[in-house]
């Protein structure tokens, strides 16, 4: 067929308008505010504000973003090690549902159910109580760091498991049953075997989440404390409490430093994968 | 550690080992607790909605009743006025989607296209950054053509975050098209249009419909964006929710909660037989 590339230049126009004026052109916006003050000048007053205000709560959101993702990891390991592995059919497709339930809830109805859920007096410590674990004066209210994290994990776990199960399951089955025949146990074909050929899925699966765990609004503000909290609350607050832009953009500044590292390796995958014509 | 050579055996079923049947009580136990965990919250969250008071020390709630959900659908209440805002925005969104990505769609997959891989990467971004600091300079740059509080600016920011799951669904749906048959039409006599019109579009329908599914639920659920951009003038559920939640109001908060589960939980049922493992690891080849 002929090919007009100005044509199909003319075809991915709108879509690439949308998302260079409505994304592009905000994100550098937020990255000159951040650096610049009002006569646009290069300044790093907003910076030194930021580390000076809220230092603490950019190494709490540092700390919630391993935690959490650290937790992804290794749990989502073990779920698509099991499915992959283990020899109980009927348990693995148990499992295969029961992992994928969070997968399309929303993080503001994971937010409000652990709000009731993880309170002092929630259904968790009740749960606790009724059973004997805990006396009613021992409950601890789980609202706080321990909470974001258990949201996140929560929420985000199911995704992880699928992209990382989805990886395993395209694995050669043939390796699997040679080292299975060889007389390597389950736990070291995993560790040996499967996994170092899934990291980059893993890898993905995790930068995903660290950029969800970045944006999300809703979870820190409803099941945090306050002080600290993450640098999401801490935008929001400052743009509606006093508009101040510079502040803020810094702070989104240090948040996409967080992630940058990890999209950096994101991007690349998705270059490796959708750079060539499929 | 387990004895996995005598897994290989045939006759396993005949005399498991003693560590085996360990190992299969411990993975139940592991897939209980899991499944504690995972629906401890939607049966608390499920409580709520029919507590009519619910107090310390009470372990389960003191009266019951479906009060709230009168209140919460009663004609003129704030829940059914905001749900219908958040159904039209979904839908607004998803058309506005599916008319710039169809075309994109196309051209990326079926067309030569100089800086292909920069292009699909673009759409990628909104995914790729923390998103909320760019929420509220759209805010802020929306403050400018008066677009805060309204539902096209709404609509904008529930797109952008939307295409990248249109787009590169939507190559994908096209790239799977055979492209003999579109040979063969053409060949035929059929014009350009007409052959996308009668014999790509048809096949790549699957993966359209399957991205706008995705774009709906997404901005039925988007909170970060909305806030900034929509609120105070524009109530969608999730910030109806985040409202009651904020003032204590956990029945509302609750109820609100469910309405947003149920296509959430119906979509997954629906595409469980799509999105098995096997088959996600084939999107974005």
């Amino acid at each position: 067929m002929r090919e007009k590339p100005l044509l199909s230049l003319l075809l991915v126009t709108p879509a690439l308008l949308l998302i260079v004026a409505f994304f592009v052109y905000p994100l550098g916006f937020s990255l000159h505010s951040a650096v610049t003050d009002d006569s646009g000048q290069l300044t790093l007053a907003h910076l030194n504000k930021s580390f000076e205000l809220y230092s603490q709560d950019i190494l709490f959101s540092l700390l919630i973003v391993l935690l959490s993702v650290a937790l992804i990891a290794l749990l989502s390991l073990t779920i698509a090690g099991l499915i992959t592995l283990s020899p109980y059919q009927r348990l693995v497709s148990i499992l295969g549902l029961l992992y994928r339930m969070p997968l399309f809830i929303p993080f503001i109805v994971a937010a409000q159910m652990m709000r009731t859920f993880l309170a002092k007096n929630g259904l968790m410590n009740n749960s606790f109580v009724a059973s004997g674990l805990l006396e009613p004066l021992d409950t601890v209210s789980f609202l706080g760091w321990s909470g974001i994290v258990f949201t996140f994990v929560w929420k985000q776990l199911a995704f992880a498991t699928l992209l990382v199960s989805g990886a395993m399951a395209a694995l050669d089955r043939s390796q699997i049953q040679a080292a299975r025949n060889l007389g390597a146990g389950r736990p070291r074909i995993l560790l040996e075997i499967i996994i170092p050929q899934i990291l980059p899925s893993l890898g993905v699966a995790l930068i995903l989440s660290t950029v969800a765990i970045m944006s999300v609004l809703s979870v820190p503000l409803m099941i945090g404390t306050g002080t600290p909290t993450m640098l999401t609350a801490d935008m929001a607050f400052r743009i509606n409490s006093y508009g101040d832009y510079g502040v803020a953009n810094a702070l989104g500044l240090i948040s996409y430093s967080i992630t940058a590292v990890l999209a950096w390796f994101y991007l690349r995958q998705g270059l490796a994968n959708g750079g060539k014509p499929a | 550690m387990m004895n996995s050579q005598t897994l290989s055996v045939p006759t396993r079923r005949l005399r498991l080992p003693l560590n085996i049947r360990y190992s299969f009580w411990f993975q139940s136990l592991m897939l209980l607790v899991l499944a504690l965990l995972i629906f401890g919250p939607m049966v608390n969250l499920l409580l709520w909605t029919v507590a009519e008071s619910w107090y310390f020390p009470h372990k389960l709630p003191v009266e019951w009743g479906f009060k709230y959900w009168q209140q919460v659908f009663s004609p003129h209440s704030d829940a059914v006025g905001s749900l219908l805002t958040s159904i039209g925005i979904a839908l607004l969104t998803v058309l506005l989607c599916v008319m710039v990505s169809v075309p994109a769609g196309y051209a990326l997959a079926r067309r030569s296209l100089p800086l292909r891989a920069l292009i699909m990467l673009l759409f990628l971004l909104p995914q790729a950054f923390p998103n909320l600091a760019v929420y509220m300079n759209v805010a802020r740059i929306f403050y400018d053509f008066g677009l805060n509080g309204t539902i096209v600016g709404v609509v904008l920011v529930h797109t952008v975050h939307g295409l990248m799951f249109s787009v590169w669904i939507t190559v994908a749906a096209f790239s799977s098209v055979d492209p003999t048959l579109e040979r063969a039409a053409r060949n035929l006599g059929a014009g350009p249009i007409r052959t996308f019109m009668t014999v790509s579009l048809p096949q790549a329908m699957p993966g359209i419909l399957a991205s706008c599914i995705f774009v709906f639920l997404e901005s039925l659920d988007e909170f970060t964006g909305t806030f900034f951009v929509g609120a105070p003038e524009i109530t969608t559920l999730p910030l109806l929710l985040y409202t009651a939640s904020m003032e204590g109001n956990y029945q509302i908060a609750s109820i609100t909660a469910l309405i947003l589960l149920v296509p959430s939980v119906l979509f997954m049922l629906i595409v469980d037989r799509f999105m098995r493992p096997e088959m996600l690891s084939k999107i974005g080849h």
